[in-house]
């Protein structure tokens, strides 16, 4: 199978065992450019494994990924991010004790230089990069819709308010691609359907969105395209409406229940 | 009129601002004239250990990595002086030379220090840097043989004043027509070096690579994901904080005339630690306000001695024991009452006061549930 041109991230054959645990099994896939990629399958079947292994958290056993024409397995996950792959977690981790704006402007960090000698000598150069951070950061949280609380430290905030935050944090990286370990875990109807303006917000801004996600509905009406993961192995890929009708897909969700 | 009204008044900051680098400026002949020379001359290690408390701080207090070895960067910065400017080797290069330099060896250090340790944290890091610290002192003292290298541990003696031009800081100087002792043109000195390792600080505080710093300690995973290398980010912290040790190092070394390993003990790592957690972690106030107290507490407590005399007739304890016994409970107490720090950033007063309350919390909650 070769990936399509227009291929912003192909996986070929991507493995991943943790001692004898196949938790990603002979996977690929590829993600084209602006489309909304989502990624399903019951608890365990290795979705954010597969996550850790394309921003490089966890070394792959097995396998190739490129992100617009460069390898990126092998790589540190900062390098990565430098290559444009930016992502959230299942768990949000955010830096607790920053603030909301502090913790956007840690993630401009990747797109601006000073060093030491720029920070102890703060010239002109120095502090329009300071000043461009600053502001960058207050347009993202207002792009999320956090404002109003780009004082309050992140663990302070609301469940919803982290998430978003977490967003805004990682399109501060500028990413063309961004990686979404289940945004809407946690939220009511309301946030959900605010995150779900969001996100194609994010995708007709020109980012890229790779999505797990347990909420069907929201997978059938924002993506593009799905994949499903079931035991570490790829078992379905297409349209949302084809992959609610797979009867293999099916089958894995009910644990067989059906046969 | 309120402490934060006051703080917000420009005019009242600027005052306070003069006033207290009038302070600064006379606090020697003050001292001096108060409590005689013998506490001039703490007040230059007061200068000294604010430095080596920032210094640590920069790797403690915003990186988050806890480094029990720290004594280590200090005495590289104060052999490396003893060795270039000494009667030992016969060399003796200016302190102007030898100070930056020493600064540079150490960051080296740090780095050499850092490298081995990167994917320690928190337990693990702190035994290895107590072990890197062991080991500097421990060649310190026996680089003696074959090739007499540091002279053992009677360390090195006559070392070269600080000073430039054939001028050096420990002649006395005349002022008004008094003899001044060198220790008061010292206390410039280190005056001038320590407000440049504030402005250092500060500076670093808030940039892009202070964030980063703060960032790798609160969630080191979330910040490589965030694309900074934390392997270069943690080894700059590292010698960030090893080459204000250096600088205070060679300081020391010009500044004392002497060195020998036992001046970079185990002991002193752990007090220097106390200065940056009993002051307030990554808090530059915190800090200096720790490293002052604590130079001067235990000076303070040598009183001890005398005062048993002066009420008993006679020395009832030990003053030596009742004096590290008070500096301990002292530590104790204030930790237990002040969890954060005397003097902690507004951030980990929060930090602190939220963890409380959630564990209130949670105790009501158990309370409630045995009812
Ligand atoms: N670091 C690890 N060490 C060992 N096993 C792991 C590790 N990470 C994941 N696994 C295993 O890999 C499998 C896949 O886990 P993963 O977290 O990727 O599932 P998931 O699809 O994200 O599930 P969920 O929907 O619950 O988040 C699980 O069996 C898990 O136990
Ligand atoms: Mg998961």
């Amino acid at each position: 199978m070769t990936p399509a041109s227009d291929a912003l991230l192909s996986a070929e054959n991507v493995s991943k065992h943790f001692g004898g645990v196949a938790a990603l099994n002979d996977v690929s896939f590829s993600i084209r450019q602006s489309e909304i990629f989502g990624l399903i399958g019951p608890n365990g079947a290795g979705k954010t494994t597969l996550f850790n292994v394309l921003t490089g958290l966890y070394t792959l056993s097995a396998g190739h990924i490129t992100l617009d024409g460069h390898a990126i397995h092998g790589r540190k996950p900062s390098h990565v991010t430098r290559l444009g792959l930016a992502r959230t977690f299942q768990n949000i981790r955010l830096f607790a004790n920053m603030s909301a704006l502090e913790n956007v402007m840690v993630g401009c960090h990747v797109r601006t230089r000073a060093g030491v000698l720029g920070a102890i000598l703060r010239g002109a150069g120095t502090r329009a990069e300071e000043t461009g951070i600053l502001q960058r950061a207050h347009e993202l949280l207002s792009y999320v819709g956090i404002t109003k609380h780009s004082q309050v430290l992140a663990k302070n905030l609301s469940y919803g308010d982290q998430r978003r935050l977490e967003i805004a944090r990682a399109l501060a990286t500028e990413p063309k691609l961004l990686a979404l370990d289940e945004p809407a875990a946690g939220m009511n109807a309301s946030e959900t359907a605010t995150l779900e303006h969001l996100l194609q917000t994010i995708r007709a801004d020109g980012v890229t969105l790779l999505l797990i996600e347990h909420d069907m509905k929201l997978v059938m009406s924002l993506c593009d395209r799905v994949a499903v993961l079931d035991y570490g192995k790829k078992i379905a890929e297409g349209a949302p409406a084809e992959i609610q009708r797979d009867p293999q897909v099916i089958e894995a969700y009910l644990g067989g229940s059906v046969t | 009129m309120n402490w934060s009204k006051l703080k917000s008044d420009r005019r009242i900051a600027y005052v306070a601002f003069i006033a207290l680098g009038l302070v600064l400026a006379v606090a020697p002949f003050l001292v001096g004239a108060g409590l005689g020379n013998g506490w001039v001359r703490i007040l230059d290690f007061v200068l000294l250990y604010i430095m080596l408390a920032l210094g640590l701080n920069i790797v403690v207090g915003y990186a988050g990595l806890l480094d029990l070895g720290y004594v280590a960067f200090y005495a590289v910065g104060a052999y490396l002086y003893a060795l270039l400017a000494s009667p030992h080797f016969g060399l003796h290069l200016p302190a102007w030379f030898i100070l930056p330099l020493g600064a540079l060896a150490a960051g080296m250090f740090g780095m050499m220090l850092g490298t081995p340790t990167l994917r320690l944290r928190g337990d693990y890091l702190a035994i290895v840097t107590l072990g890197f610290g062991e080991i500097i002192r421990i060649f310190l003292n026996n680089l003696n043989s074959p090739v007499n290298i540091t002279n053992g541990p009677q360390g090195i003696s006559m070392i070269d004043p600080i000073g430039a031009g054939g001028a050096s800081l420990s002649q006395s100087f005349e002022l008004f027509g008094m003899q001044v002792p060198g220790i008061y043109a010292y206390y410039y000195l280190f005056l001038a070096m320590a407000l440049l390792v504030v402005f250092i600080s500060l500076r670093l505080q808030d940039s892009r690579i202070g964030r980063a710093w703060v960032a790798i300690r609160e969630d080191e995973v979330a910040a490589e994901a965030m694309g900074i290398n934390t392997r270069n980010i943690k080894l700059l912290a590292f010698a960030m904080g090893a080459s204000f040790g250096g600088i205070s190092g060679g300081l020391f070394a010009g500044f004392q005339g002497f060195v020998s390993p036992e001046s970079f003990n185990l002991m002193e790592s752990i007090m220097i630690l106390c200065m940056v957690v009993l002051g307030g972690m990554g808090h530059i106030p915190g800090v200096i306000l720790g490293a002052i107290l604590l130079t001067v507490l235990p000076e303070a407590l040598r009183y001890i001695g005398p005062l048993e005399e002066f009420f008993f007739g006679r020395v009832v304890v030990d003053p030596a024991d009742l004096r590290m016994l008070i500096f301990g409970l002292a530590l104790i107490v204030v930790m237990i009452f002040r969890p954060a720090g005397l003097w902690p950033s507004k951030v980990r007063r929060r930090e602190f006061s939220s963890e409380a309350e959630v564990l209130a919390h949670e105790q009501e909650a158990l309370y409630d549930a045995s009812k």
